[in-house]
């Protein structure tokens, strides 16, 4: 403490130089393993994992201590020496375009594949005791390992083209494991809701590439931020629109509000696949898109207005969602109400131009919030329900998962000195230097918004605490610890929870700082020099202010837990277990129009507007050859005005005609026709 | 083997099913493996000469034609027997043998009623010629005659192995089969577009001087500004019609619903997978190259059909209780796609336009392979009697489930290009195209990819997914056979390849669609 004294000064600092990268020798060249082992695993699964001695499961373990062990070995590079390489193929070349297959290697990308395979390596441990005994157990694994090689993929493109091909596939992977047990209909509607939700978030990711590919003439990243690093007049004319479509889609993918409802929908998997979507997989690649464009969004005269709208979206999914899981019973949609705020304050940071905290904010979570969700599922596993009111006293019970689900809600909460405090203080100070710049009074406000956020958070993961593991047991059966294969996962990712926000210390020890900044562009965020310790300690005031009045309202006494469940108030109550009635308003109010009436109308215009014209042309033609037929050639005309007469009747008739197989004549008549016209048409021109 | 470089490559393509189909004709009614190793021989010799056409094309010389021949052919109007490959039509070329080679291996135990595999072969042969024959014409005559060469087939097929279920039309009191109703739809339909059609040609014969049935000729003279003014946009006009109802474009569409749910099996698979792209394929062969300038005029009216078309076929889609109607609208949408490309009049959409092709031939090719065995175990389309099939046959219900992702454009597979690349090539279109259209099109356009996503989900959610409906309990089911496996796995493994390595068709369509968007339009 007296060292952190020595370097207190209220001092922060904008832009830094571009260190001198390494090219990260034969271990960048072979980056492009990263990826593709998991995607190679994954075939070999499916085709061969049944015959394997652990059905699979051996498979995908080894393609996640792979890529562990090598992204490991890159981060420890790269916090050596700083590491910026960028390896690519030619997949094809249309026009003046290239497109290409790629792998970059540099400190954001780096930091994401260490992320990716340690919290993946732990989460897969732990899925082996889970999944036992499931029915698709081999199927389990290939679409889990497809998941973490899509976000691979996703991470390690060079170019916007790669990264909407891992984008995508991470979708499918989701959309798979969300719907494992497709035998419940329920599980199936939280698959499909997903992958829609995020495909029309899509939208926005497909327009604003194409909008900043096309008019740089180039996906690749390098180039783009390079002509921002220019001021490429032609970029910064589109540079908004671009701009905003992207965070559209990044809105999608990290669930931000108004695109959030598919998340918490999505705990109809397993919850190995909750705990690795909410860690490092999935909801962080929205943030990590925003990191990777990030010198667009900060650059003058580009995406900067985009900020503003960054940070609103940002508060309020922070602030709107934390609430809801005040109300939550099923202790997994707690924790996934507590990933949708967590993404509010990345997304805030990143609003507030701090490319630093937002991301460190991705990796400190990732390990803790994987942590929680791993020790949910160890609970879940025993005492076979999601309810909190089927819970209570599992502290004696399940000792490991007492211990670490709670290491994992102070971090969450922001204690001192776990990962979470760090990691928010950080982007609370980041906002209050903002408020004195750029942002001004929206910044101020949202830090405000920020600061209560961290009450929220503290107050209901006391909840969840107390409700899960004091109290007496109100479940069935007699619960117990889960086996060793979860509960060494559960240690390792306790440890992480613990020592991560020590990569950064302001003023002590700025090592994430630096690693993120391993890259060809400056990304011109400003990061705090040294800790505010004002900030520092209201944002820790705040939090255990939220333990204090969690614990008070839930620890008192045993018997009246039950009572106290769910967190009433009157208006609002209803109000939040509705969810604000953002998924009724969605499902009544555009997809049951669209499914039900528009879709039918449409169908409806088919057979009844367009195709009654071309039954009519048939008909009338029928008709008019019947005339001329036998009123001409057989009766004479005053029996063609008999035929007028009973034309209904005619026009019945008609089928029989155009069904009796008397093509020759209209194909005779046809071409008559044409060759009539052809004559006529050639007079006149 | 310079024979097959000059000419003769191509024509046994073309003609070796014409020849299968006259030996099968010849076969005693009774010989049906005979007929069928026969079929499957010319099919396999047709594809095989194909891929060697393929493997030995000259990819960097992707824009002139290749292995072609010119000889005096009806010396009277001046049309010649003018053939060659491009970088264009060789993918489409490739794709259409293969899928005919694929739909008789299927067929082997697959016979819709009333059966007779004689007839249903030589019919497949004959529309194999029309196809592959289309797609190698450079002489409009020779086109014309190939374009019209497959309608007779399909309608036989559709007429005679179609669906018998009656159905009633709005306005008309008695009952009709749909089998009957859908064959003479669709053949007038055709014909109606074909009369235009040909109209075109013949003016663009008579104003041509000296008087041509070229489209190399043509192409050339059209570029020098031959057929400018209002003439260019009558002739444009009517191989539009003839164009658009095959492609088909909205609202010229509706023959194909009709003609895809009543034709047999391996009828909906050729309609999908091969005569949609007549339509398309003309378009970029004949007017963009011919009529250059009236194509830029009409470039904003294609545009704004296509995405209607993409956004009325998907929320038509949405409505559809029928499974194969439900593909076969998806069509509607998906062709759409390749008509955007087509409009945008640069090499970016002109790419996509082709690659959507080929990827809508194999992927809505499959699924129509699969609805047609779905409904030959359960003998019903109708999704709300069906469930759980991942249960019952999981091979079935898994292609299902991947060609469906391939159909709503997954990356890494190949229904992505075609899709992404036509929305890219609408930011820029050619210049001086509207902007502002081009741009709202290409909104729209991608709005209409999560509709499409709609569509392909609910259907996997109804057919594939839940628990199966007590109805179908305590039977028993016989999952994908090994004939139907011989025709399917091809398909998985050419969308696989082309969406990871999308170079094996724009490497051979990129110097095509560049030479002709430099000549045409000198963008």
């Amino acid at each position: 403490m007296v060292m952190l004294a020595t370097l207190f000064a209220l001092g922060e600092q904008t832009g830094h130089e571009v260190a001198q990268l390494s090219d990260g020798g034969v271990l960048a060249q072979w980056a492009w393993l990263i990826p593709v082992v998991p995607l190679v695993l994954m075939f070999a699964i499916v085709f061969f994992g049944k015959r394997l001695p652990m059905k699979g499961w051996e498979l995908a373990e080894g393609a996640m201590l792979f890529v562990a062990v090598y992204g490991v070995a890159l981060f420890a590079m790269n916090a050596n020496e700083g590491i910026n390489y960028e390896g690519s193929i030619e997949i094809a070349r249309i026009g003046s375009f290239t497109l290409e297959w790629g792998w970059v290697v540099d400190g954001l990308s780096i930091m994401m594949y260490a992320v990716v395979g340690v919290v993946g390596l732990a989460v897969f441990t732990y899925a082996k005791g889970y999944m036992k005994g499931d029915i698709r157990y081999t199927w389990f694994f290939a679409a889990f390992t497809m998941f973490a090689g899509a976000m691979l993929v996703l991470v390690s493109a060079p170019n916007l083209i790669q990264l909407i091909v891992g984008w995508e596939l991470v979708g499918l992977a989701s959309y798979l494991l969300i719907g494992h047990y497709w035998e419940d209909h329920a599980n199936n509607a939280a698959a499909t809701k997903a992958f829609l939700v995020n495909k029309i978030a899509d939208v926005g990711l497909f327009v604003g590439v194409i909008i900043i590919g096309v008019t740089v003439g180039s996906f690749r990243f390098t180039d783009i931020l390079n002509a921002v690093a220019d001021g490429d007049s032609a970029l910064a004319q589109v540079a908004f629109w671009g701009g905003l479509a992207l965070f559209i889609g990044a809105m999608g993918k990290s669930a931000q509000f108004p695109f959030h409802v598919w998340l918490p929908d999505a705990m109809a998997g397993p919850t190995p696949v909750s705990s690795l979507m909410h860690a490092a997989t999935m909801v962080t690649a929205g943030v990590y898109l925003v990191g990777r464009m990030f010198p667009l969004y900060q650059t003058d005269g580009f995406a900067i207005d985009v900020k503003a709208i960054m940070i609103v979206v940002g508060a309020l999914t922070l602030f709107l969602t934390g609430l809801i899981a005040l109300v939550q019973d099923d202790i997994k949609k707690v924790l996934a109400y507590s990933t949708l705020s967590q993404l509010g304050y990345m997304t805030v940071a990143m609003g507030a131009g701090a490319y630093t905290a937002g991301l460190f904010h991705l990796f400190t979570h990732a390990f803790f919030k994987g942590l929680l969700f791993l020790a949910a599922g160890s609970v879940i596993h025993a005492v076979h329900s999601n309810n909190m009111s089927d819970m209570g006293g599992l502290r004696k019970f399940m000792p490991w998962t007492y211990r670490t689900f709670l290491i994992g809600s102070l971090a969450l909460a922001g204690i001192f000195p776990l990962a979470g405090f760090w990691s928010k203080d950080e982007i609370l100070a980041s906002l209050s230097f903002d408020s004195s710049h750029d942002g001004g009074t929206l910044a101020m406000v949202v830090l405000v918004v920020a600061i209560a956020g961290a009450f929220i958070t503290a107050f209901y993961m006391a909840r969840a605490v107390y409700l899960t593991f004091f109290g007496e047991y109100k479940g069935h059966g007699h619960p117990h610890e889960s086996p060793r294969v979860m509960t060494y996962p559960l240690i390792g990712l306790g440890v992480l929870s613990i020592v991560a926000g020590f990569a950064n210390i302001p003023g002590v020890f700025t090592g994430f700082t630096q690693w993120l900044a391993a890259r060809p562009q400056v990304m011109g965020d400003h990061h705090a020099e040294a800790i505010n310790f004002a900030l520092a300690g209201i944002g820790l005031a705040v939090a255990l202010l939220g333990i204090a009045a969690g614990t008070r309202l839930w620890k008192r006494d045993a018997a009246t837990q039950q009572a106290r469940d769910t967190f009433r108030i009157p208006v609002l109550y209803p109000v939040l277990a509705n969810k604000y009635y953002i998924d009724d308003l969605y499902m009544k109010g555009v997809v049951g129009p669209i499914k039900g009436p528009i879709a039918r109308f449409t169908n409806w215009t088919n057979t009844y507007v367009i195709d009654s014209v071309v039954n009519a042309f048939g008909a009338v033609s029928v008709f008019l050859s019947r005339i001329v037929y036998q009123g001409m050639d057989q009766r004479g005309i005053d029996l063609a005005i008999n035929a007028v007469g009973s034309a209904t009747g005619e026009a019945g008739d008609a089928l029989r005609y155009t069904t009796s197989g008397k093509i020759q004549e209209y194909a005779a008549a046809l071409f008559a026709g044409a060759v009539l016209l052809v004559v006529g048409f050639l007079i006149l021109t | 083997m310079d024979w097959f470089e000059n000419g003769w490559g191509l024509s046994l393509i073309v003609f070796l099913p014409l020849v299968g189909a006259t030996l099968v004709l010849l076969l005693p009614r009774k010989q049906e493996r005979v007929a069928k190793v026969t079929a499957l021989f010319f099919a396999f010799a047709s594809f095989a000469a194909a891929v060697y056409a393929a493997v030995t094309f000259d990819l960097d010389s992707s824009a002139s034609f290749q292995f072609g021949t010119d000889q005096s052919w009806i010396a009277a109007i001046g049309s010649r027997f003018h053939i060659g490959i491009d970088g264009i039509s060789l993918p489409l070329l490739v794709l259409s043998t293969l899928i005919t080679l694929l739909c008789i291996v299927y067929s082997w135990n697959h016979w819709p009623e009333p059966h007779n595999p004689k007839g249903f072969l030589v019919l497949m042969l004959v529309l194999a010629t029309g196809m592959n024959g289309t797609f190698v014409a450079l002489d409009l005559v020779l086109f014309f005659i190939f374009f019209e060469l497959v309608l007779l087939p399909m309608y036989f097929m559709i007429g005679i192995w179609g669906d018998r279920t009656k159905i009633r039309l709005p306005g008309f009191k008695r009952e009709v089969e749909t089998r009957l109703y859908a064959s003479i739809k669709f053949f007038l339909f055709t014909l109606f577009g074909s009369a235009f059609m040909l109209l075109g040609f013949l003016a663009l014969y008579f104003k041509s001087d000296p008087h041509t049935f070229d489209m190399v000729a043509l192409a050339q003279a059209g570029q020098m500004g031959a057929f400018a003014g209002a003439f260019g946009g009558w002739v444009f006009a009517a191989l539009f019609v003839g164009f658009a109802v095959k492609v088909p474009m909205w609202p010229l569409h509706t023959w194909l619903p009709d003609a895809h749910t009543a034709a047999p099996t391996v009828g909906s698979v050729l309609l999908a997978a091969i005569l949609l792209k007549l339509g398309a394929y003309g378009f970029i062969r004949i007017s963009l190259p011919i009529l250059p300038e009236q194509a830029q005029d009409w470039a904003p009216a294609i545009a704004i059909l296509a995405v209607i078309a993409i956004i009325y076929g998907s929320l038509a889609c949405l409505a559809q209780t029928d499974m194969k109607r439900l593909i076969a609208f998806s069509s509607v949408g998906h062709m759409g796609f390749v008509m955007l490309g087509i409009a945008t009049l640069t090499d970016i959409g002109i790419n996509a336009a082709v690659i959507g092709m080929v990827a809508h031939g194999l992927i809505t090719g499959l699924l129509f392979f699969l609805a047609g065995s779905m409904q030959h175990r359960y003998h019903t389309r109708e999704m709300s009697r069906l469930g759980g099939t991942m249960k019952l046959m999981p091979v079935l219900g898994g292609l299902l489930a991947f060609t469906a992702m391939a159909s709503l454009g997954l990356p890494g597979l190949a229904g992505f290009w075609g899709e992404f690349m036509a929305l890219l090539g609408s930011f820029n279109p050619l210049d001086g195209l509207s902007l502002t259209v081009f741009r709202t099109a290409m909104v729209v356009g991608a709005v209409g990819t999560v509709l499409t996503a709609g569509y392909l989900l609910w259907m996997l959610q109804k057919v594939n997914l839940g628990e199966p409906p007590a109805e179908w309990a305590g039977k028993e089911w016989h999952d994908a056979d090994k004939f139907e496996l011989a025709a399917w796995i091809p398909l998985v493994i050419a969308i696989f390849a082309i969406g990871v390595f999308p170079k094996i068709i724009f490497g051979a369509t990129d110097g095509a669609v560049v030479n002709l968007i430099r000549s045409a339009f000198g963008g």
